[in-house]
């Protein structure tokens, strides 16, 4: 990663940091809820809100990479590039489980 | 950085030293027309994009009933109360409800007129009426006709009366289900409707059989539906193509016959699918062209033809993105985001979005199909790599996971709309 980008990270972690579930979320992100509710109790398509960035990051990259077992998440991960991953991971780390 | 986000910044700072815009002096209206996954969403996430809003919410009903898992309701694995949602939650956050149809609009004044005699006016109106069945296009087939071969591609009234009809049919007996042309509502659901329907043929009354007559010669998800048909219903679905005869021209409601080029057939219970198109308040709002659906821009879902209309769901032409529900809820969730940095001054956020359709071929053999998509060339294309479906070879274990995985998907997005 480059000194650059380090830096726009941190900046994004940051802004996520103030940011509530009103703050406009990455491309990408609002479509999850679709299955990944937090409303909608236990479920095996957990609620991603508050997982921890590094998680959701390292599983969505293991899934476009094919390396994690899986039914439908590879090909979605397929989807997105491993900065939009990052930031969408980002972003659900900071809001409110 | 991703690049959306540096656009969004962008946009964020230039709105910032724009005139601010003139509804600022008051509470930015927003009229949406329709309450199914892509009316109550957009409505519900515009409050929570911007609360200061005023998001009213107009309904025909205040129940909503559910199209995805219908199909189970037709067999019996499911009742109807497990298809029904109201809006109480969506007025708890902020949305004004009201149940009327919605009788008119006025595009040069922004107001709407509802059959209850108030005018609603509007900054921005969305429009998610989803589809209309397309009388004129099914030579025989009208309202009365509906009673007797009913489509059930509206959840309510016609669904149950197709579980009646299926619960009545004597075993032994033939159920023809006719496919049409694309573009429809969930297409994919045809197919999964032909598979419970022999599911319950086959467990209930094994000397039936299911026909599916088609307009079309290749459907989503093919290779696994017929897959699991071989596997599990051969004496119990035909699929006849288009190439093999399957295209209806007419149907007789009084003999309950499906006519083709080459034959008639006659069926005990008679559920032809008839072509479709946005239902009648985008027809009449001039938002559908002349394919009977609503070209929008794929940012903000704005109508190519009216400004400051949006229209979202089933009743939108988007290019890829399908006519389901998961996609509905999708585009109700960027669609809120867009309308609410428009009425800011700012720059909508290049999107991405999300559809996944899931399908069940058996109630513990579950199949799906996901696609990313993007705006380009005034439109929404696949992202490139992550369409697909299922794989072909997959093991039971799978296909009972995606099973739950369906349940799980319908469990969350009603809890997200409605709950």
């Amino acid at each position: 990663m480059t000194a650059t980008r380090v830096l726009v990270a941190t900046a994004i972690v940051l802004l996520s940091l103030q940011t509530s579930r009103t703050a406009e979320a990455p491309a990408g992100a609002s479509s999850c809820t679709g299955c990944h509710s937090a409303q909608a109790g236990a479920s095996e398509m957990h609620a991603l809100d508050g997982m921890p960035a590094a998680e959701i990051a390292d599983k969505m990259s293991a899934f476009k990479a094919g390396s994690r077992p899986a039914t439908i998440m590879d090909r979605i991960a397929k989807g997105f590039s491993e900065d939009e991953i990052r930031a969408i991971a980002t972003w659900y780390a900071a809001q409110k489980p | 950085m991703t690049r959306p986000n540096r656009r969004r910044f962008l946009a964020g700072g230039a709105a910032a030293l724009l005139p601010a815009p003139a509804i600022a002096q008051r509470a930015a209206k927003v009229v949406v027309i329709g309450g199914g996954f892509g009316g109550a969403t957009v409505a519900r996430f515009l409050k929570r994009a911007d609360a200061k809003l005023d998001v009213t919410l107009i309904v025909d009903s205040a129940t909503f009933t559910a199209c995805p898992f219908s199909n189970y309701v037709i067999i019996g694995l499911r009742e109807m109360q497990a298809q029904q949602f109201g809006y109480d939650k969506l007025t708890a956050e902020g949305v004004t409800l009201a149940v009327s149809a919605a009788r008119g609009l006025d595009a040069g004044k922004r107001t709407v007129a509802l059959a209850n005699d108030t005018t609603l006016a509007y900054d921005r109106l969305v429009l998610a009426p989803g589809i209309d069945i397309d009388w004129n296009a099914l030579k025989g087939y009208d309202a009365d006709a509906a009673e007797i071969m009913p489509h059930a591609w509206k959840a309510g009234a016609q669904t149950l009366l197709l579980r009646r009809q299926l619960d009545a049919m004597e075993d032994g007996g033939k159920v023809v289900i006719s496919s049409p042309a694309t573009p429809v509502r969930c297409p994919t659901q045809i197919y999964e409707r032909a598979s419970l329907i022999a599911y319950y043929l086959k467990t209930r009354k094994p000397k039936s059989k299911l026909i599916i007559l088609d307009a079309k010669d290749t459907f989503s998800q093919q290779r696994n539906f017929q897959n699991g048909w071989k596997e599990l219903y051969p004496d119990h679905l035909e699929w006849v193509s288009l190439s093999q005869g399957g295209g209806v021209s007419a149907v007789n409601a009084a003999t309950k016959t499906f006519v083709t080029d080459f034959d008639n057939f006659s069926a005990d219970v008679a559920n032809p699918i008839p072509p479709q198109k946005a239902g009648a308040i985008a027809q009449s709002a001039g938002v559908a062209d002349r394919t009977g659906w609503c070209p929008v821009e794929p940012i903000s879902f704005e109508s190519q033809l009216v400004p400051s209309i949006h229209v979202i769901g089933d009743a939108a032409m988007t290019g890829a993105m399908p006519k389901a529900a998961f996609a509905a809820n999708a585009q109700g969730k960027v669609c809120a985001a867009a309308i609410a940095a428009l009425l800011r001054g700012a720059k909508p956020a290049e999107p991405r979005l999300i559809n996944t359709c899931y399908s069940l071929v058996a109630p513990d053999y579950g199949i799906s199909f996901a696609e990313v998509f993007k705006p380009a060339n005034g439109m929404l294309v696949d992202v490139e790599g992550a369409a697909g479906s299922s794989a072909t070879n997959a093991p039971a274990e799978v296909r009972a996971r995606e099973a739950r995985y369906a349940e799980g998907w319908f469990k969350a997005i009603t809890a997200e709309v409605f709950g």
